[in-house]
């Protein structure tokens, strides 16, 4: 678990870097074609067809898949809160009306909502966040708008009432702070799920179409290893289970230590 | 009962007419235009405005959307931009071979997962269950991606076992389905096993277990009559409400077997902007989520009496 934090903020510390212009590029070469691993920094899992060091590149990768998990939590998990919230509160109208959005959005297969997605807003980090968050709100809003529905006639949330707090002020100050723990193990779930998504995506021509992505890397990688050149596919791999994993074992964590009970 | 489908059915509609929005406004309103993508940047107007007007797109959005929503109530999808054929036809032959890929290694998988979950569960604590644990968890942080290019390198491209990749039509495609099967029930094992293990882990805690204990019963018995005998009904609710996707294919698999599925077909349609393929797809895709989910309510009303439909 310790070990687990520290490689979590190992890649939090690369994704920063990676946007202070810290981190080596990806883009240039460093050597000749393909060369082999040696004990040298750039060329420690050797370079690409292109002559750049596959270190880097899986560098950027990760800075990438970092950028995209956090932005599509960063979007879906609001998103999830304030509807849930509001529908569970308000009822009446405003409840059929999330409640129809939900059940239209998980209706649709994900893939399918996905890469329509993505087909309207063009390929790219931005749309592909969209499409990612598009599928994930909907598990932070079904979540939510039950606890308030839990929470709603408690003495506390009345008490509030009977003082005559605004509706905002008792959704904000009474309520939120009572459901936040499940948009906390919520949103370990969906950086971990976009994560994953993002690499699949962008292997099957649906993501990230330029810079550096672990899914490129994989498909690049795949080619290799037809002329028996494992360093590349070994180094993504091993920074992408470091990574998952990692989340993983503290999404357990929080969830065990928050709420057990969801699952 | 009969009432209760009927009133599903009709809850159902909003959903779908949602859907068939939500999907009509991505494609044809805020997607790439499909006749740029079709003819190119330097095609003249005048065939622009032909392909526009041969594919229905340059009514006005309305007509087009009342066009898509008789399409749906008639179940007839028209014809693909690109190949021309009726998307019927496409799509069932497309379906069937999704099938053949998904549906074997689904219904193996499952019962599998099955045993193996009651097993570790049964022992659970023990050396078994904690190594099972951290090997799920680890074998599920390791991207799908990874175990098709090993074992698609090892079995197929090393030792030869396998076709690399490609599909035959009819029992010809046995051979090529071989490495797809056992790649989806390995990458199903991890999840899979962990929701089962909870679910069973659930029963086990419950009075009933106690009570069979006391009363005398084996070990087996509580486990074989008992616990399972109550677990069916979460596990049947996930396998019923799995199945569209069994439909839809794998995505992955398709893509790196070259298997010419319904994954395949949207994948091909969405590089080339066929609209109503994508169309097509995503809303029956959606149709059959709705009716599988209304179809494993009715069976888990059908397995505990205690559930009333209303």
């Amino acid at each position: 678990m310790r070990l687990c934090l520290v490689v979590l903020a190992l890649f939090a510390l690369i994704a920063v870097g990676g946007y202070g212009h810290l981190l080596p590029s990806g883009e240039i070469a460093v050597g000749g074609s393909q060369e082999s691993p040696r004990w040298h920094a750039p060329t420690l899992l050797g370079t690409d067809i292109l002559g750049r060091s596959v270190l880097y590149r899986i560098l950027s990768g990760a800075q990438t898949a970092v950028t995209i998990g956090f932005a599509t939590m960063a979007l879906a998990i609001p998103f999830g809160t304030v509807l849930g919230l509001v529908a569970g509160w308000f009822g009446g109208w405003i409840d059929a009306l999330v409640t129809w959005l939900y059940s239209v959005v998980v209706s649709i297969p994900d893939i399918l909502l996905i890469t329509a997605i993505s087909y309207a807003l063009g390929r790219g980090m931005v749309s592909m966040c969209v499409a990612l968050a598009a599928t994930s709100w909907v598990g932070v809003m079904r979540l939510v708008r039950g606890e308030v529905l839990r929470h709603k006639s408690r003495d506390y949330v009345v008490a509030a009432q009977a003082y005559g707090a605004s509706d905002a002020r008792i959704l904000l100050r009474q309520i939120l702070p009572n459901v936040m723990h499940v948009a906390i193990v919520v949103s370990s779930l969906v950086l971990v799920g976009a994560i994953k998504g993002e690499v699949i995506l962008t292997y099957l021509g649906l993501g990230v179409q330029d810079g550096a992505s672990w899914g490129l890397l994989i498909a690049g990688a795949s080619q290799d290893l037809a002329n028996d050149i494992w360093a590349p596919l070994l180094g993504t791999v091993t920074a992408m289970f470091l990574l998952i994993y990692s989340l993983s074992v503290v999404a357990d964590a929080l969830r065990d230590a928050l709420d057990p009970k969801l699952r | 009962m009969l009432f209760y489908v009927v009133r599903r059915l009709l809850l159902a509609v909003p959903t779908v007419f949602g859907v068939a929005l939500l999907t009509f406004l991505l494609f044809n309103e805020f997607g790439p235009d499909p006749v740029r993508t079709a003819l190119g940047q330097h095609a003249s107007p005048a065939a622009i405005a032909n392909l526009r007007h041969q594919w229905g797109l340059d009514e006005s959005l309305l007509e087009q959307f009342g066009g898509f929503l008789r399409q749906i109530t008639s179940f007839d999808y028209g014809r693909s931009f690109v190949t021309g054929e009726d998307l019927g036809t496409q799509l069932r032959s497309g379906a069937l071979v999704s099938l053949s890929v998904t549906a074997p290694p689904f219904i193996v998988g499952t019962a599998l997962n099955i045993a193996i979950a009651l097993f570790i569960t049964r022992h659970r604590d023990g050396v078994v269950d904690r190594a099972a644990r951290v090997l799920f968890v680890a074998g599920m942080s390791v991207s799908a991606l990874v175990y098709v290019l090993i074992l698609q390198y090892g079995l197929a491209y090393k030792l030869g076992w396998f076709p690399i990749s490609g599909y035959a039509s009819g029992l010809s495609a046995l051979p090529y389905l071989g490495l797809p099967w056992l790649l989806l029930v390995l990458i199903a094992m991890g999840p899979d096993i962990r929701l089962y293990r909870t679910i069973f882990l659930d029963e086990a805690q419950a009075d009933y277990v106690r009570t069979a204990r006391s009363k005398g019963a084996t070990e087996s018995a509580v486990w074989g009559r008992h616990v399972l005998a109550n677990a069916w009904m979460p596990i049947i609710t996930n396998t019923v409400t799995n199945i569209p996707f069994l439909i839809l294919g794998s995505f992955l698999m398709e893509r790196f077997f070259s298997i010419p599925g319904i994954g395949s077909l949207t994948i091909d349609a969405l590089g080339r902007g066929d609209l109503p393929v994508l169309k097509a797809v995503t809303i029956l895709g959606a149709l059959a989520l709705v009716l599988f989910n209304l179809l494993s309510d009715l069976l888990y009303a059908s397995v505990d009496p205690r559930v009333q439909l209303r």
